[in-house]
């Protein structure tokens, strides 16, 4: 299966954001997106993950199991800078929903909630209500969310922010279990993931004709 | 989707969660219209279906602006966007938890409250049973507003302005209802049935609404 992006193009208000951005990504690879703040890494994802409506092109899932999805974004999970957990409840009710309501994809299965608690290595404290946990606790728990319910794109916005070397090393294994599990990444990050060689597409900021407007 | 159901129903209840507030509203605007008005309990009798019926509505009003800014705030709403299940079906489960927890304490309060109201068994029954049927249409309208206004961060009162225009068909029927079932020559039955179809036709156009206005909200 492969995710694949076709001159894609964006907009924020009037101006173009980017454009012309094409990618292909196969099974077992990460596309890592780089640039400087506000060139438009977060709303290419948004963009990939259909959460922005795009100016132009076209992002698809080819061969494979990608023929049984009816949307790209039914295949993917996404992270975003936001945890999308509840303070209010527990880490263990917040992942039990976010499994019992995201569900399997074909091809794949999600891991229970402890064994997931335990791979980003906080399995002792499932009991806590999510809000008092520290931010790098709940970037942690976020990332748990990907595990319990199984997606073979994960679409990532700055992961490891908040996160000290220690978990950055924990989640590049995560990562790299999932692509060996048969998924693929997009990733946006400031950081170097530690997944060793990966493709890379660099962000130049506004778009050519925006920025010719302005000089 | 039962998931989604429980976990709302959890938050509802939890610290902060608001399941009361609008129960607590409800009580207030009532317990004080005798102070009000005075002790002239034939004047209590005759306006309670009516002052029990715009307390429901108000309360009902007041928590809808939470239902989906909640869960834009924390990033859940982009998750719940990005599933292949219909988002209408989302919204009409987030609904259905909505009104189980904010719409139904204002049904099992209001036996009590039209105590306060002097209101006799006959009147009670129906207020009861047309708040039952009623209130349901006033959450599934109200979720539209609440996705328009989902995006803004004083949103509350936004919402129940967009909203009231559309839940007064329901107040009127309602409260003719109540009447219709106190007063002899009036037959309860037509606007009762004019009270369910309001709250089915709104069961459909409210959800479909609210999940076009989610999708146009995205940023």
């Amino acid at each position: 299966m492969r995710l694949v992006a076709e001159g894609l193009s964006a907009r924020r208000g009037e101006d173009l954001i980017f454009r012309d951005v094409s990618f292909d990504i196969g099974v077992g690879e990460t596309l890592v997106v780089k640039g400087p703040n506000g060139s438009g890494k977060s709303t290419l994802l948004r963009v990939v993950a259909g959460l922005l409506p795009r100016e132009s092109g076209k992002i698809m899932l080819a061969g494979g199991e990608g023929q049984g999805f009816d949307t790209v974004a039914g295949a993917c999970h996404y992270l975003g800078h936001r945890n999308a957990m509840k303070r209010e409840l527990t880490v263990e009710e917040n992942l039990r929903f976010w499994k019992d309501f995201l569900g399997d994809s074909d091809g794949g299965a999600g891991v229970a909630i402890d064994e997931a608690a335990d791979a980003v290595g906080l399995g002792s404290i499932l009991h806590l209500p999510f809000g008092y946990l520290s931010a790098g606790q709940q970037r942690r728990m976020a990332m748990a969310k990907l595990l319990v319910a199984w997606r073979p794109v994960w679409i990532l916005d700055e992961p490891t922010a908040a996160l000290d070397a220690a978990a950055e090393a924990m989640f590049a294994g995560l990562v790299k279990g999932h692509l060996s599990r048969g998924g693929l990444a997009l990733a946006a990050t400031h950081q170097p993931l530690g997944l060793g060689a990966v493709n890379e597409l660099h962000m130049k900021g506004f778009a050519v004709d925006s920025a010719e407007a302005w000089a | 989707m039962t998931a989604l159901l429980f976990r709302d129903l959890k938050l509802a209840v939890r610290a902060g969660g608001g399941a009361m507030i609008g129960v607590l509203f409800f009580m207030t605007v009532v317990a004080v219209i005798p102070f009000g008005v005075g002790p002239d309990l034939n004047l209590l009798a005759r306006i309670g279906p009516a002052i029990l019926w715009i307390g429901a509505l108000l309360a009902a009003l007041l928590g809808l602006d939470r239902l989906f800014q909640a869960e834009r705030e924390d990033g859940s709403l982009d998750l719940l966007l990005m599933q292949e299940t219909p988002l209408v079906l989302t919204v009409l489960v987030k609904c259905l938890a909505h009104w189980l927890a904010t719409g139904l304490p204002l049904v099992l309060a209001s036996p009590l409250l039209s105590l306060f109201m002097n209101m006799d068994a006959a009147a009670i029954g129906a207020t009861m049973l047309t708040l039952l049927v009623g209130t349901p249409a006033i959450t599934f309208i109200g979720a539209a507003g609440a996705a328009i206004a989902v995006a803004l961060p004083r949103g509350g009162l936004l919402v129940s302005i967009l909203v009231l225009p559309l839940a007064i068909p329901v107040l009127i029927f309602g409260v003719s209802a109540v009447y219709a079932a106190v007063q002899e020559p009036a037959p309860f039955l037509p606007p009762f049935l004019f009270l369910t179809a309001l709250t089915l036709v709104f069961a459909v156009i409210g959800p479909v609404a609210a999940a076009a206005a989610l999708r146009a909200s995205t940023d």
